[in-house]
């Protein structure tokens, strides 16, 4: 040190520093003192305002989902309790920390926790809780009550979720409701779906939607310092969804389901008086409770795995070539256009060659069935007089017919994502196999094999056509909304035919099919107290789903022909039109139509069982 | 007039007035006091800050308990014995810190304990520092001729640097300023010219844009913005400002009441029961309640500024007077934050929030304060 200290001079800088200091701690709780005052004493209204703002929410009220019942009442799906885990995201500091903790508490599986951590990051209102898990035990309830004070931001939430009391047997015509997702969120009005989890997934579920949902009700509730709501200051209630009395008859569908006998396949049932589907059963099919509250990635990919498709909707989206099934349609295209007469013959040697051509179309009977006439080429479902017939309407006139029956178009009024099958014109092949149209192709549309494929709804819908002589009816599931019956928008216009005698020839040479001597499914209509009219088919199965792997029984059961009946009973007032598929099931006389028989009897004769079931009419009064 | 006569007018001379005991302990009555009443209010709010969860009250209390022992204890040692063991306590802390950085334990992505292996306890070295960064700078100013040479301000600002550098990389901003502070503190009192304040409040106008570019972390950056203007962001970074003004505002006058305060009970109001801890009592107790609260801290920082007044030598008196306006500094960055004057960094309310390292440095610093007061030598300087 070069320096001396002095010590008196440092005292006197000291002192002079220390007033400085304690004039600006003067100055600057004088500033706090005048922020605090204009916080807490100019602007306290405008705070006061903006923490009732905070005190005071406005809760949407969600309303609650319409049921679904069948025609007689019988609940086909219902609203049951839940008490599910909820999750305040905002009131969680450690959320690793608090799922390890809730682990030990209640069941939790790694599906649950990825789900759950991929609903957090979806758009959401602050403090809204996010379901963790679904369909808690009491005892897990009870548990988690008890270390509630360990779980900060956890909540046991009560809610309705969807339950289907009849498990598989409607899971493709009902269909289900599951979690609302990301997407479906995006196109929501958030004000009507704000506290509402689940929305219509597949079929009737998701088609009335919007008459399931009803609309959701408001509140704005006043709340203590735990949460609780003190007091509703205002209220609009929500408007719940409507009850849905459907078309289908629980009766008629356990016996279609029954009548398939565990086999793949679809059955349709329509009255063809007024359209309304009595069944619609696709096989195999799924529990549809497993999708409410979200299925577990294992189970799913089972389902969507599985070769034998029980996540497809057949009736609705199988697309199988119709074979003989549209021979009356042919026949009566033939007899409208004045190609054959009643009375015209042809000789069938077994087999049919085109001119110029060296190919041989077979008959399905090899040796042939000799002398055949309208009645019997029907009835006995003669390939050649088809072959004859399509070569001479050729491919413009035979859609045409079609085309009026309903084929290459959806006519159902609320069957979801029903297909449009296939119906093949000279446009479509030019368009779509880049190739002329072939007389050997009109040969092959004329036995419903080649182009053409179509749905079983399609095929029942055509039936209850030929039934009604031509009369068209829309086909649909739903019969009532609320106490609103339902009405079609629009009746497509009647299949006009020249002479109103065509129909009974058609539909007497259907007759035949079941009655005649030689009728194909003569064994089917054996003993019936009453007439029906139908017809059978088989389609070639062309290929199998790709990238599969097959033992050698398995692939030689799969590459047998599906089986096909359409039909209609009874024969003078037609009360029910049918439309059988069973896959692989060989022939349609000897395993489609008695699937469509026992049908017949249920609507013609009341048979087959009362659903005996404890839920049935405990729907709303 | 003498400056020992100005220091009596503005304080009364001591030992005059206080008891026998508590000149012998070495205490300071009325600093005491002062400080019992905040620390008392301070439980009362924060057992409506905490939503009525004793578990933490008790461990304040004990920790309040604890401080008020370590106090006592700092109290009774001799002003000469903290210059001597200034620079080693400064070392060994800059050590720790050093150590923290590369084997911190993690709390919310910052790394500011220290884990002592086998024993279970967690130090913060950065809490020593509050108390050996001002005795440093004391120490190795008050051996030179004040006011401070160019050459020992270099080497004051030096030790200042260091440590509120390193706390700064952890991160924990908060602190580091208040470090920074507390040593920069003792090189005002100590007699810094007014030309040189001029020259570095220059320096850190034209330094903070490049600190903004190079040295700040994006969330320090946010809280920046955030402060600037609150509305951009209102569910964002903006919600705590939105809610902790918003829980103020409402307290209005005379309060909502103990434990009645909505904002805070709700949940609307972040970190309720540490650092903005003085909403709730704003909500709860109204105007009138953070005015006591101010006068309270009022008393103890003047209390504070004269006992360093009078306390003997230069290093007692900057060190002292560094302390108790570091003490300041935490009252109105904390009460500024919060009511949306000053950007939010993490500094606690002192002896209110939550936090025992907190109040246990912060009462140990009034004990060192007490002793560099209460002892004086017999004979003059």
């Amino acid at each position: 040190m070069h320096e001396i200290k002095d010590p008196q001079r440092e005292r006197r800088i000291f002192a002079a520093r220390t007033i400085v200091s304690a004039l600006v701690v003067l100055i600057c709780f004088a500033v706090l003192i005048w922020r605090y005052g204009v916080l807490q004493l100019e602007k306290h209204t405008v705070y006061q305002t903006l923490s009732d703002k905070n005190r005071m929410q406005l809760q949407s009220v969600p309303p609650t989902r319409g049921l679904i019942l069948d025609r007689n009442g019988h609940l086909l799906a219902d609203n049951q309790p839940n008490f599910s885990l909820a999750i305040v995201r905002e009131n969680v500091q450690d959320m690793d920390a608090l799922l390890e903790m809730l682990k030990e508490l209640v069941e939790l599986e790694d599906d649950d926790i990825a789900s759950f951590r991929k609903r957090l990051k979806q758009r959401r209102r602050p403090y809204e809780g996010v379901i963790l898990r679904s369909r808690l035990t009491d005892e897990e309830i009870a548990r988690v009550a008890v270390n509630k004070h360990r779980l900060k931001g956890v909540d046991v939430q009560a809610e309705l979720i969807r339950s289907y009391p009849y498990g598989p047997l409607f899971a493709h015509a009902v269909g289900y409701v599951g979690r609302i997702n990301e997407r479906e969120l995006a196109r929501l009005d958030p004000a009507d779906y704000d506290g509402t989890h689940y929305i219509g997934k597949t079929g009737i579920e998701r088609r009335y939607e919007d008459l399931l949902h009803g609309e959701a009700g408001f509140q704005t509730v006043e709340k203590d310092a735990r949460m609780h709501i003190l007091r509703v200051l205002e209220k609009t209630p929500p408007r719940p969804g409507q009850d849905l009395r459907l078309t289908l008859d629980v009766r008629l569908q356990q016996v279609a389901e029954k009548a398939l006998d565990g086999r793949r396949g679809a059955v349709v049932a329509i009255d063809p008086r007024n359209g309304e589907i009595l069944a619609l059963v696709s096989q195999p099919a799924f529990d549809p409770n497993w999708f409410v509250t979200g299925i577990s990635t294992q189970r799913y990919s089972e389902l969507r795995d599985s070769l034998d498709l029980p996540l497809f909707n057949r009736a609705a989206r199988g697309r199988y070539p119709p074979g003989s099934t549209i021979k009356p349609i042919i026949a009566l295209a033939g007899l409208d256009s004045g190609v054959v007469t009643p009375e015209y013959r042809i000789w069938d040697p077994g087999w049919y060659q085109l001119e110029n051509d060296e190919r041989f179309y077979r008959d399905w009977k090899a040796g042939g069935h000799g002398w055949v006439d309208f009645k019997s080429s029907i009835a006995e479902s003669c390939d050649v007089y088809f072959y004859d017939l399509a070569f001479r309407l050729g491919v413009d006139r035979m859609s045409h017919y079609l085309s009026m029956f309903g084929f290459g178009r959806d006519m159902t009024a609320d069957v979801i994502d029903a297909s449009r099958g296939i119906l093949p014109t000279r446009e479509w092949k030019r368009a779509v196999r880049g190739r002329p149209w072939y007389p050997g192709d009109s040969l092959n549309m004329g036995i419903g094999q080649g182009f053409m494929v179509a749905t079983p709804i399609q095929l029942a819908v055509a039936t209850a056509v030929i039934a009604n002589q031509g009369k068209w009816v829309v086909p649909h599931l739903l019969k009532q909304a609320g106490d609103t019956p339902w009405m079609p928008e629009e009746v497509p216009p009647p299949v006009d035919v020249k002479n109103p005698w065509t129909w009974s020839h058609v539909i007497g040479a259907m007759a035949e099919v079941m009655h005649g001597r030689h009728g194909t499914a003569r064994r089917a209509a054996r003993g019936a107290p009453y007439r029906m009219a139908g017809k059978t088919g088989t389609a070639q199965v062309v290929g199998i789903p790709q990238g599969e792997k097959y033992d050698a029984d398995e692939l030689a059961e799969r590459l047998r022909d599906h089986a096909l009946f359409v039909g209609f009973a009874p024969l003078e007032n037609p009360q029910v039109a049918v439309a059988v598929v069973v896959e692989n099931g060989g022939g349609g006389s000897t395993t489609a139509a008695p699937v469509a028989r026992k049908l017949f009897d249920a609507v013609v004769l009341g048979a087959g069982d009362e659903p005996n079931d404890a839920l049935a009419d405990r729907g709303r009064p | 007039m003498s400056s020992r006569d100005f220091v009596h007018q503005l304080g009364g001379e001591h030992g005059l007035s206080s008891s026998r005991l508590s000149t012998r302990l070495h205490l300071d009555w009325l600093l005491l006091v002062s400080l019992a009443l905040v620390c008392t209010s301070g439980l009362v709010v924060l057992y409506s800050g905490a939503d009525g969860n004793m578990k933490l009250v008790w461990r304040q209390a004990a920790y309040m308990g604890l401080g008020t022992l370590s106090m006592v204890l700092l109290a009774q040692i001799e002003p000469a014995t903290y210059r001597r063991w200034a620079l080693p306590v400064y070392l060994g802390g800059v050590a720790l810190l050093v150590a923290t950085l590369f084997a911190g334990a993690d709390a919310k992505g910052a790394q500011r304990w220290l884990q002592i292996p086998g024993v279970g306890v967690r130090l913060q070295p950065s809490e020593i520092m509050k108390i050996a960064v001002p005795m440093m700078v004391g120490a190795y100013l008050s051996r030179r001729p004040l006011p401070p040479s160019p050459k020992h301000l270099a080497g004051a600002l030096l030790i200042c640097l260091i440590p509120a550098l390193l706390i700064f990389r952890q991160p924990d901003l908060g602190t580091a300023i208040l470090i920074a502070a507390s040593g920069l503190f003792v090189i005002f009192l100590a007699g810094l010219s007014w030309k040189w304040i001029a020259g570095f409040v220059a320096l850190v106008a034209t330094a903070a844009p490049l600190f903004w570019f190079y040295v700040m972390h994006d969330y320090q950056k946010q809280r920046v913005l955030t402060f600037l203007d609150p509305s951009k962001d209102p569910l964002g970074a903006g919600w705590n400002i939105i809610q902790s003004e918003t829980a103020i505002g409402s307290g209005g006058l005379w309060g909502k009441g103990w434990l009645l305060g909505t904002q805070s009970h709700l949940d609307f109001l972040p970190e309720s029961h540490t650092d903005f801890i003085i909403a709730v009592l704003a909500e709860e107790f109204g105007y009138v309640g953070v005015l006591a609260l101010l006068a309270g801290y009022l008393l103890i920082i003047g209390r504070g500024l004269y006992m360093a007044a009078t306390a003997q030598d230069t290093f007692c008196r900057v060190v002292a007077g560094a302390l108790t306006l570091t003490f300041f500094v935490y009252v109105l960055v904390n009460m500024g934050m919060v009511s949306g004057l000053l950007p939010v960094v993490g500094v606690p309310l002192p002896l209110i929030s939550y936090g025992g390292t907190s109040i246990l440095t912060l009462l140990s610093a009034f004990g060192v304060i007490m002793s560099l007061h209460t002892h004086r030598r017999m004979l003059g300087y």
